[in-house]
């Protein structure tokens, strides 16, 4: 199990290291100059040209990636091109405020996801079977942003319950303003969870082992504690999936209800041409699903023992 | 008084529900084992013999099942009994040995782990009295080095060492019953020997009974006091070992026999059964095995034959035998 670990932490470096050179490169071959957007079209070309040195754009492409690099290792992801502010600060900020809505959401979707397709795959092809099927395959269908919309419009403004707008001054207040965000950004991660609990605790449920069990004389909660932990490693992978999507939030859920996460920060960097923005989050998300990875990898190693092979 | 059977089964039916209507797997059927008996239920694939292995632990889906007759453990009536007295039964009266170790077994737990899991359930033993218990079973099926395989999962394994494990699991408990489905089936001709005589000395030192479900007349031959031969959810013949292998009566018997390589040699010309099991959605009128029957006459397919007892004990179910006594 250790030499598995060792192993699979050292896979991670290279892939790393591949994802900062991606975000490096996909910003180099994107059209347009970025110099041009802060410095504006009529900008004199002798400022344009200080403005290139200032940002190191006028260096050979290789020694700018290695630049690159040793600054993203000292936290250094440069300034806002829009705001002046350092980029790390930004992200950090608005990583925090998604962060609220990416676990409330995983803790919604994650429970519900799982009870529904528990028992769903334990009752297969029965009414309860049938329900859960409905309401998962509602969850994956349904445009979300819409989703949000709607309970806008019904839960804010026409019952005037909860806030639909921001995120509040802390405390109960961000409580209240997170419930209707968290609950649409949850809708997704239910349906998924939902499918995949069905399939595997159903697929679980069929195989011979479990006849064996009953053969052995094991009632229906040690059986069903034996089928929980060859369910397992499927739902931890599917879990790391839907928490890596949460936490790279959501730019559609974020803009509907105007929350300042990381969705709300790429939107704004996108239109306002901000690339050290850009890059940052792009790194940053990118990284998260390397370290993710790595996550589910070996809880799942830990989980199941012909893993540890691999 | 006469004793009881350890095991008795009368009339013993088995229907599923399938999408094209009520499959008949068991039709009927009756048999006892004695304590210290080996019995031998042999057939082709689909004859029915692994669905009567399952319905003798209660193993068999709830809900796709039908299950007619009668079948006593012990004096008890096992259809009859409360869910929670049948799984105090299951693994400690009467175990059972799957076809294939390897998708009967656990992928997540060891092997110590999961025989200790069967004694805790039925004998109050602490964990370390379990696990000294399971190192004892394994090196009681002739497992090398034991103490290393007992926190081996069963992919680590081979398939011979897996179904020793599966053995040891069974026998945990010490059973008085022993079901074994198809034992050496999945293992190499060599292993299957090996696990087969293992089979054999453990029955004879623990004074346990088996029921043994095979298609190989070698299997029969090597281990059965008793041999039930069935057919389309029937038992066509039984008697002894003896009396069924060496002179057949029924005539799905007899071809059964003919038609394996044993009975054969070189040069000989095997002997296959014409044509294929019927379907058991929708039986021939009279005897299922008429329409194959190289001995058919005239009565074969208007009703089912009835039960001839012979003198020497032997049961057969055939118009010729009926025409015979």
């Amino acid at each position: 199990m250790l030499t598995y670990l060792i192993r699979r932490v050292l896979y991670a470096v290279p892939i790393a290291l591949g994802v900062t050179l991606l975000v490096f490169t996909l910003l180099h071959l994107a059209p347009g100059d970025p110099v041009n957007a802060v410095a504006g079209p009529d900008a004199p070309a002798e400022v344009v040209e200080q403005l290139r040195r200032a940002y190191g754009f006028d260096r050979p492409l290789p020694m700018q990636y290695l630049l690159f690099l040793w600054r993203i290792l000292g936290g250094d992801l440069g300034v806002s091109v829009a705001t002046g502010r350092p980029v790390a600060g930004e992200l950090a900020q608005a990583f925090s405020n998604t962060l609220v809505l990416a676990l409330g959401a995983a803790l919604v979707g994650f429970v519900a996801g799982v009870a529904l397709g528990g028992v769903a795959g334990r009752h297969k092809g029965t009414a309860i079977d049938h329900l859960a099927t409905v309401v998962s395959l509602i969850g994956v269908s349904v445009p979300h942003y819409w989703l949000g919309m709607v309970m806008v419009i019904v839960l804010a403004v026409e019952a005037n319950l909860l806030p639909a707008m921001g995120m509040g001054s802390g405390g109960l207040e961000l409580l209240r303003h997170a419930v209707l965000p968290v609950l649409t950004m949850a809708v997704i991660p239910t349906g998924i969870v939902a499918r995949s609990v069905r399939a595997a605790v159903g697929e679980t449920l069929e195989r011979e082992f479990v006849q064996a069990l009953r053969a052995k004389g094991l009632g229906r909660g040690a059986v069903l504690r034996h089928v929980v932990r060859n369910v397992s490693p499927t739902i931890v992978a599917v879990l790391g999936l839907q928490l890596g999507y949460l936490l790279g939030g959501s730019i559609l859920i974020e803009t509907v209800f105007s929350w300042p996460g990381t969705g709300f920060l790429l939107n704004e960097a996108i239109f306002k041409r901000d690339l050290p923005v850009l890059q940052g989050i792009i790194l940053m998300l990118a990284l998260f699903f390397v370290l993710l990875n790595l996550l589910v990898d070996v809880a799942q190693a830990a989980l199941d023992p012909r893993m540890r092979r691999a | 008084m006469p004793e009881t059977p350890l095991l008795s089964v009368r009339g013993l039916t088995v229907d599923f529900a399938t999408p094209r209507g009520t499959a008949r797997a068991v039709a009927g059927i009756d048999f006892h084992l004695d304590r210290g008996e080996v019995l031998c239920l042999l057939g082709e694939s689909g004859s029915g013999k692994s669905v009567t292995l399952r319905a003798l632990m209660r193993l068999l889906p709830q809900a796709r099942t039908r299950i007619g007759g009668r079948v006593t453990i012990e004096g008890a009536d096992l259809y009859a009994l409360p869910e929670r007295k049948v799984e105090d039964l299951r693994g400690k009266t009467v175990s059972m040995v799957f076809q294939e170790p390897m998708l009967a077994l656990d992928p997540v737990y060891t092997i110590g782990a999961q025989i200790a899991e069967t004694i805790i359930r039925h004998e109050k033993v602490d964990r370390a009295e379990a696990d000294r218990r399971a190192l004892e079973l394994l090196e009681k099926v002739q497992i090398p080095s034991a103490r290393q395989r007992l926190d081996a999962y069963p992919h680590e394994m081979s398939g011979g060492m897996r179904q020793r494990a599966m053995i040891a699991l069974a026998l945990s408990c010490n059973p008085a019953v022993l079901l074994a489905d198809e034992p050496t089936t999945a293992l190499d001709a060599t292993v299957q020997m090996q696990v087969l005589l293992l089979l054999r000395r453990l029955q004879a030192e623990t004074g346990m009974s088996v029921i043994m479900v095979t298609h190989d007349i070698g299997v029969a031959a090597e281990t059965a006091d008793r041999v039930a031969v069935m057919y389309a959810g029937r038992i066509v013949e039984q008697g002894t070992a003896a009396q069924v292998l060496k002179t057949p009566r029924h005539p799905y018997a007899a071809g059964l026999f003919a038609s394996t390589v044993h009975a054969g040699w070189k040069g000989r010309r095997l002997d296959a059964i014409p044509g294929a099991p019927p379907d058991l959605t929708a039986l021939p009128p009279g005897c299922a095995f008429a329409p194959r029957c190289s001995r058919r006459r005239t009565g074969c397919s208007e009703a089912q034959p009835p039960i001839t007892r012979f003198a020497d004990g032997r049961e057969v179910v055939c118009i010729e035998a009926l025409a015979a006594t």
